[in-house]
């Protein structure tokens, strides 16, 4: 018998997507908001995205290299990672503090779990905290667009037109300001079902009506701060979020409990971080209180 | 197509016990000849395709590794039918049962579960429901369209027969709502038949799957490890169904197959009548041969079809689609690390995580395995198509049920043990992980 043909197990025919084209949709998504930092902050914005990114890169590879380990910077997380860590940055940052934050991200809370796909936290997520604990001042000093003033942002300050909010004409760090262009992106991964809605609507959902329940002014809360950056980018991410769909709803009010729990109560200004990174430590057990029952399934005995 | 030089039979083309030869080397057959008897209860007779010689009686590698002997007849040109064809004599359901077992009949829609013991009830009032399955059951695959444009009439007739024989109040024909003209014919032809209704099912794999296609039609839920029959509900194929007919009007046996030819490497995909046991490369040269070298040949679609070594593989008669990909079409991916990110449990048409199957298949947890029921998996492969991450999801199943169905042998051989020797020694067994 003559063994020409290529012998293997079903199915012959995968779909066309792989993790790549994922992660450049995310990349993709990104854009507007990092055209929309450069415009408002100027182009150093440019440049400490960029050194996140690089620095993301080398250290997974560095990391995947010295561990002998297949290595992954192909796929391109690492520069979603990277993208993510600049974007929580204020744009003033030293950048070396910047780099120490990449390397925390992904050798830390990345590659010492195991990779991609493994973590339990969310790498950038993480690092936004590590660093607003480590480097306090300069984490804080945002620098209020173009008229180069330095100042709190708005959820701390408390003033802010619903516009302005809107289109990101008010302090913050860099990726978090124009609402706009993070819905934007946000459409796109849905339109390209990159994510679904479940987490995003559920999170900010439950932000507003908890922040209207208790007398907030519900619009400005969810204008603000870094709700829609996180509820879009960093509580959609695959390793650390659940599966199913009632999982998912679960997770985001979950997450929008916790944000306006902090913001209301708590002295942090860090509600998106903290609730994004309490919920990610939950989301192993949403998954298994929400498994779906298998079609035609017998119970155990 | 003409008919081809020699023809190869194996003795297994069907879910069940080999048969046995019953010719010699040397003997002269017609079509229709029976050349080999079942070799157990499951199990369905075969007939020689072509009429000729002989030729060898030889060893066959089947896909699931088994060998059995095969029958190669060499043709002499003429397609001569056997005389001792005759339309079988059916007046009730003992001998339409009969006539289905000695038509050789098997799924045709793929399975090739031998189609008499399918229909074999104890009580003839538990047949609540017959659908025909219409919905092709992968994609390429268009043969059974063919059948429901083409052989309407059988279909029809094999209807009556179902009424008549086996006493069914109620029969429901689905088909995939992009084929607009089978269910229009359908509805032709059974539009005086208040029994028959005709169901148009999205376009959507697998809706042929066999618990699929009665969840979306009678809409039950056949539990697991139970029968369709145990729902009241039998499925046949719509070409199973036109053959039976076809076998009962004329005494012709399932000696020839409607198979559906398609892929990259074909230069004139089409469907294409074949007789039993011919070569695949004759059937690809009938269909203008091939445009491209040819990297991968699949029997059946390329969802759950399985790929053939060589070229000289001769059609089955659950053969349904013979697919021949090109290069670039059959390259295998590298497998990346699971990202997570849900697309498995969101394909598994059944509700299963194949990700944490996965999971329990690389601990060898059986009780994990049990619990997540991957034994009710129909290895549609829905969860390795969707995979952005290459990963061996399905086939990881298939170990998995491997996996109980070894644990099930060694608890039998265990029970066994203990009790031929209980009562002397009274020991404790040990658990049997």
């Amino acid at each position: 018998m003559t063994d020409l043909m290529t012998v293997s197990p079903s199915p012959h025919i995968r779909s066309g997507r792989r993790t790549t084209h994922i992660m450049l949709d995310v990349c993709i998504a990104l854009l507007p908001s990092l055209a929309v930092a450069c415009f408002m902050f100027g182009m150093r914005a440019l440049l400490v995205t960029a050194v996140c990114v690089v620095a993301c890169i080398v250290s997974e590879l560095v990391f995947e290299l010295v561990t002998k380990r297949p290595v992954t910077i192909g796929d391109l997380s690492a520069v979603v990672t990277g993208l993510l860590i600049g974007f929580n940055l204020p744009v003033d940052i030293p950048l070396w503090q910047a780099v120490v934050g990449c390397i925390v991200a992904i050798v830390i809370v990345k590659q010492l779990f195991g990779g991609i796909g493994c973590n339990f936290a969310n790498p950038a997520i993480t690092a936004r905290i590590v660093m607003t604990i480590a480097f306090s001042d300069t984490m804080t000093a945002f620098t209020h667009n173009v008229d180069a003033v330095s100042g709190a942002t708005p959820l701390a300050s408390g003033t802010a037109d619903y516009v302005d909010l809107f289109l990101g004409r008010c302090g913050g760090v860099l990726g978090e300001t124009c609402k706009a262009a993070l819905i934007l992106g946000g459409l796109y991964l849905i339109f390209r079902r990159v994510i679904t809605w479940h987490i995003p609507v559920a999170y900010i959902g439950t932000v507003f009506v908890f922040s209207w329940l208790v007398g907030e002014d519900p619009v400005y809360q969810i204008l603000s701060g870094g709700l829609m950056l996180g509820a879009v980018f960093m509580a959609t991410d695959y390793s650390t979020s659940p599966n199913n769909p009632w999982g998912k709803i679960i997770f985001g009010i979950g997450c929008g409990l916790i944000t306006a729990v902090i913001r209301l109560f708590g002295s942090y200004h860090e509600g998106v971080s903290f609730a994004i990174l309490l919920m990610n430590i939950l989301c192993p057990y949403i998954d298994g209180w929400t498994a779906k029952r298998p079609l035609g399934g017998v119970k155990e005995k | 197509m003409s008919p081809p030089v020699s023809v190869t039979i194996p003795m297994s083309m069907h879910i069940g016990a080999p048969c046995s030869a019953l010719v010699r080397v040397g003997d002269t057959v017609s079509v229709g000849d029976v050349i080999a008897q079942p070799g157990g209860y499951v199990s369905a007779p075969i007939h020689a395709s072509i009429s000729g010689k002989i030729k060898a009686i030889g060893d066959f590698l089947l896909s699931n590794g088994n060998t059995v002997p095969a029958v190669t007849i060499e043709s002499d040109g003429e397609m001569r039918l056997s005389e001792k064809i005759l339309p079988p004599d059916v007046n009730d359901y003992e001998s339409f049962i009969e006539a289905v077992k000695q038509s050789g009949a098997v799924g045709l829609g793929g399975a090739g579960f031998p189609t008499f013991v399918k229909l074999s009830v104890k009580d003839l009032d538990s047949i609540k429901t017959v659908v025909i399955n219409g919905a092709e059951c992968e994609p390429y695959i268009t043969s059974d369209t063919r059948t429901m444009l083409d052989r309407s009439d059988d279909i029809r007739f094999g209807i009556e027969l179902l009424e008549k024989y086996l006493g069914v109040k109620r029969i429901i024909i689905g088909i995939e709502n992009n084929k607009r003209e089978c269910v229009d014919e359908m509805k032709r032809i059974n539009s005086d038949d208040p029994t028959v209704s005709v169901v148009a099912l999205p376009a959507s794999y697998p809706q042929g799957g066999e618990k699929v296609l009665i969840h979306n039609t009678v809409g039950v839920i056949v539990p697991e490890g139970k029968l369709p029959i145990d729902v009241g509900v039998i499925v046949l194929n719509c070409t199973t169904l036109a053959f039976i007919a076809a076998y009962i009007r004329t005494g012709i046996p399932l000696v020839e197959k409607c198979v559906t030819v398609d892929g990259s490497a074909v230069k004139e995909p089409k469907n294409v009548i074949v007789p039993i046991g011919t070569s695949i490369g004759d059937v690809f040269d009938f269909a203008g041969g091939f445009i491209e070298e040819p990297n991968k040949i699949l029997y059946g679609g390329p969802m759950m079809g399985i790929s053939v070594p060589s070229l000289s593989d001769p059609v089955l008669k659950n053969t349904n689609a013979l697919i021949a990909f090109n290069k670039k079409d059959s390259v295998l991916q590298k497998t990346t690390p699971c990202i997570r990110c849900g697309s498995c449990v969101s394909h598994c048409p059944l509700h299963l995580d194949p990700r944490a199957i996965s999971k329990a298949v690389e601990a060898e947890s059986t009780e994990k395995l049990e619990k997540l029921k991957v034994n009710i998996c129909m290895e549609c492969g829905c969860c390795s198509y969707a995979c952005p991450a290459v990963q061996p999801l399905v086939q990881r199943n298939r170990l998995a049920k491997a996996m109980l169905r070894a644990k099930q042998a060694k608890q039998a051989e265990i029970k066994k043990k203990i009790q031929d020797e209980s009562d002397s020694t009274g020991k404790e067994s040990e658990s049997d992980d």
